[in-house]
């Protein structure tokens, strides 16, 4: 697939001489720098009004139902849903698409299962609901331990790709420039966090989506128009343009090669599904409703602007593939993820018209916006745990006042912003796509589980708590590390050694169960018995909204 | 389009002029309330309306996911039967997956506000009215 290397292709050279031409650059620039300067503008609008803590970690939980299921979505679709999946169709067809179902279905999950209650019994942080009924200083250690591992295989995947898009789509080629871009990011995202907190992000999260939906939106409709509006005959372009045929419309591509990869996409499948529900940039999202009643409303909106926006990439991946030749994307991004710009470049009217500027550089901003939002949720996430569960309830077991623990947030956001700047450089040049199903395969193992255990079964214990998340951690990174994502193939972190032994790319499939069955285990074998009363706090307080923040 | 003007300064219900303290301070019931209320009838009904919803419905979804990827994984000549022009079942499969998500996101939210809300409600203002 990827190997062969291709000729000089000269959409690539169409991408950097539109970007690099002295007319159209600036104005990529300028859509950029007005994104920045709404958002920063906001950012401060709403650091005025954060005063408590409530208003730093849930945005006062103020925000309605709809507006909050807006800034789900701008907090959930990454780069990785934009331009990932739009690439990954547009270069093995019906396999890219399969990305966007496991998204979308996980959303059920959060909607059936974990919202509401989490809304209901928790106050801040995901370790707020996992330590609820246990022992507090070592649960809330290892939830937010687990937060921190989580967020930051995601942010580190955002800000490499950031920094390898946003290069590209400047024409930035030099390892300063890219340095450079991801440092931006990382400052601007601090900046958002520490001045804005969640009422900044969640406004921020919200511009992105609106930006994102009219940007996919356009390019949509116009590459639909192109087709007449027939999808048969999008899909019939695309499948011979790819040289592959009706293979292109079907299954396998990707993962149908081997009884391996077949078991790596079942693996990927379960992990997609499993993990949205246990990503804690997510679950914090929840609390800046007033009532589980908003949250509840908050999914059905993320589930239907998440869904449409999938729905889309659809005619995005294929309509790349209908009017791109496939070499053409593969040389410009082995990954495929410059498929939807310079779709829209095509689209608009080639590199030297005013058209395909234009789209390009909307799209470019577009995808600027949608890694800062995300960035900026993970940190906060991030943050939010560390002060939260770690400094507040274990370094001073429960003793600091407000302002010592938000101060610590801002401090935390500061300490993280610059650790994902040092390592987002470093990673510049890995394959980073392995970092975020690696981030979801994390979720689905060590925090569902315990999040599932902890609210529906009378029986969990601290014991438990402790091995599911630890479990599924340690299983996750581990099977990660030693599988063909971090070595062993021209494809992985550093094709130059060889250490793996575990076959497949995601280890959802092996750990996932294992988180289940060790929070089972932990459990039956405690000594100490679970505490009835705690748990009648929170079944009670969960399907209630007793007493809730 | 980046231009986006920022929301309007004291428009929203987002923004309260002061900031908004937490309830944590208000009182809350007890724990031997709380255990009581646990092991009432009307709280059993309560969850057993929600789990008996909410359970099976999940195992349902999954499995039908599941099901959808084994046959990609492993159906591929019945997935690539052509319905109509180039569109196959593979296509019609996934966008079922679609719509059924759809279909099942709006059955919750109908049975929980017409099951579910009302029962809460009762539970919820009471307790907080004893404490």
């Amino acid at each position: 697939m990827s190997q062969s290397l291709p000729h000089m292709s000269h959409p690539v050279q169409q991408l950097a001489a539109a970007a690099d031409a002295s007319e159209h650059r600036p104005l990529i620039i300028t859509l950029f720098g007005l994104f920045v300067v709404a958002t920063l503008f906001i950012t401060v609008w709403a650091g005025r009004q954060t005063k408590s803590a409530s208003d730093f970690y849930a945005g006062g939980r103020q925000f309605t139902g709809f507006q909050n299921g807006l800034a789900v979505s701008g907090d959930y679709m990454s780069a990785a849903s934009f331009l990932g999946i739009a690439g990954a169709i547009a270069l093995f067809g019906y396999d890219g698409f399969l990305y966007s179902i496991g998204f979308l279905v996980a959303w059920l999950v959060a909607l059936l299962l974990v919202a509401e209650p989490l809304r209901n019994s928790g106050r801040y942080t995901m370790g707020d609901v996992l330590a609820y009924r246990m022992r507090q200083r070592p649960v809330r250690t290892a939830a937010g331990t687990s937060t921190i591992v989580v967020s930051i295989f995601y942010l580190l995947a955002q800000m490499a790709g950031a920094g390898v898009l946003v290069s590209l789509l400047l024409g930035i080629t030099s390892d300063a420039g890219k340095i450079a871009i991801v440092a931006l990011v990382g400052l601007l995202m601090i900046v958002y966090v520490t001045i804005g907190g969640m009422k900044g992000t969640t406004w921020v999260q919200m511009v992105k989506a609106v930006l994102l939906i009219a940007g996919t939106l356009l390019i949509t409709f116009l590459i639909l128009w192109k087709f007449s509006f027939n999808l048969s005959d999008l899909l019939g372009t695309a499948a011979s343009n790819s040289g592959k045929g009706a293979a292109f419309l079907e299954p396998g591509l990707k993962y149908g090669a081997t009884a391996t990869s077949k078991l790596d996409f079942i693996s990927l499948g379960i992990a997609l599904v499993l993990g949205t529900a246990g990503l804690p940039h997510i679950l914090i999202r929840f609390y800046t409703v007033p009532t589980a009643k908003a949250a509840r409303k908050s999914v059905i909106w993320a589930i239907g602007i998440i869904g449409a926006f999938y729905l889309m990439t659809i005619v995005l991946g294929f309509g790349a593939a209908a009017l791109l030749k496939p070499g053409d994307i593969i040389a410009s991004n082995k990954a495929g993820n410059t498929a939807a710009p310079l779709a829209a470049l095509e689209i608009g009217g080639g590199a030297d018209s005013t058209g395909g500027a234009i789209l390009l550089a909307v799209i470019s901003a577009v995808a600027f916006a949608t890694i800062l939002a995300v960035v900026a949720g993970l940190t906060l996430a991030s943050s939010s745990s560390f002060a939260h569960d770690i400094y507040a309830n274990v370094i001073r077991k429960g003793e600091a006042t407000e302002k010592e623990e938000v101060r610590a947030a801002r401090w935390a956001t500061v300490a993280i912003g610059i650790v994902s700047i040092a390592l987002g450089a470093l990673a510049r040049d890995l394959n980073v796509a392995g970092l975020v199903a690696l981030a979801f395969a994390v979720a689905a193992s060590a925090n569902l589980p315990t999040i599932l255990y902890s609210l529906f079964w009378k029986r969990f214990t601290t014991q438990g708590a402790l091995w599911s998340i630890y479990g599924g951690l340690a299983s996750s990174v581990l099977l990660v590390l030693f599988s063909p994502v971090v070595s062993g193939k021209p494809t992985s972190m550093f094709p130059g050694v060889d250490f793996h032994f575990f076959p497949l790319e995601n280890p959802g499939l092996i750990s996932i169960p294992l988180g289940f069955l060790l929070g089972w285990l932990g459990t039956v074998l405690s000594k100490e018995e679970p505490d009835k009363g705690k748990y009648a706090e929170l079944e009670v307080k969960s399907l209630t909204g007793t007493g809730a923040h | 389009m980046a231009s986006d003007a920022p929301p309007p300064k004291g428009g929203t219900d987002t923004s309260p002029a002061q900031s908004t303290p937490d309830r944590s301070t208000t009182a809350q019931p007890t724990t031997a309330q709380f255990v009581e209320v646990q092991e009432s009838a009307e709280f059993g009904e309560l969850r057993r309306a929600y789990r008996s919803f909410a359970f099976p419905l999940t195992i349902a979804f999954i499995a039908w996911y599941l099901l959808y990827v084994l046959l990609s994984n492993y159906a591929g000549g019945f997935m690539g039967t052509k319905l109509f022009g180039n569109i196959n079942v593979a296509l019609i499969l996934g966008l079922a997956q679609f719509v059924t998500t759809f279909l099942i996101a709006w059955f919750y939210a109908r049975h929980a506000s017409r099951k579910l809300d009302p029962k809460a409600d009762v539970i919820k203002s009471r307790m907080e009215a004893d404490a």
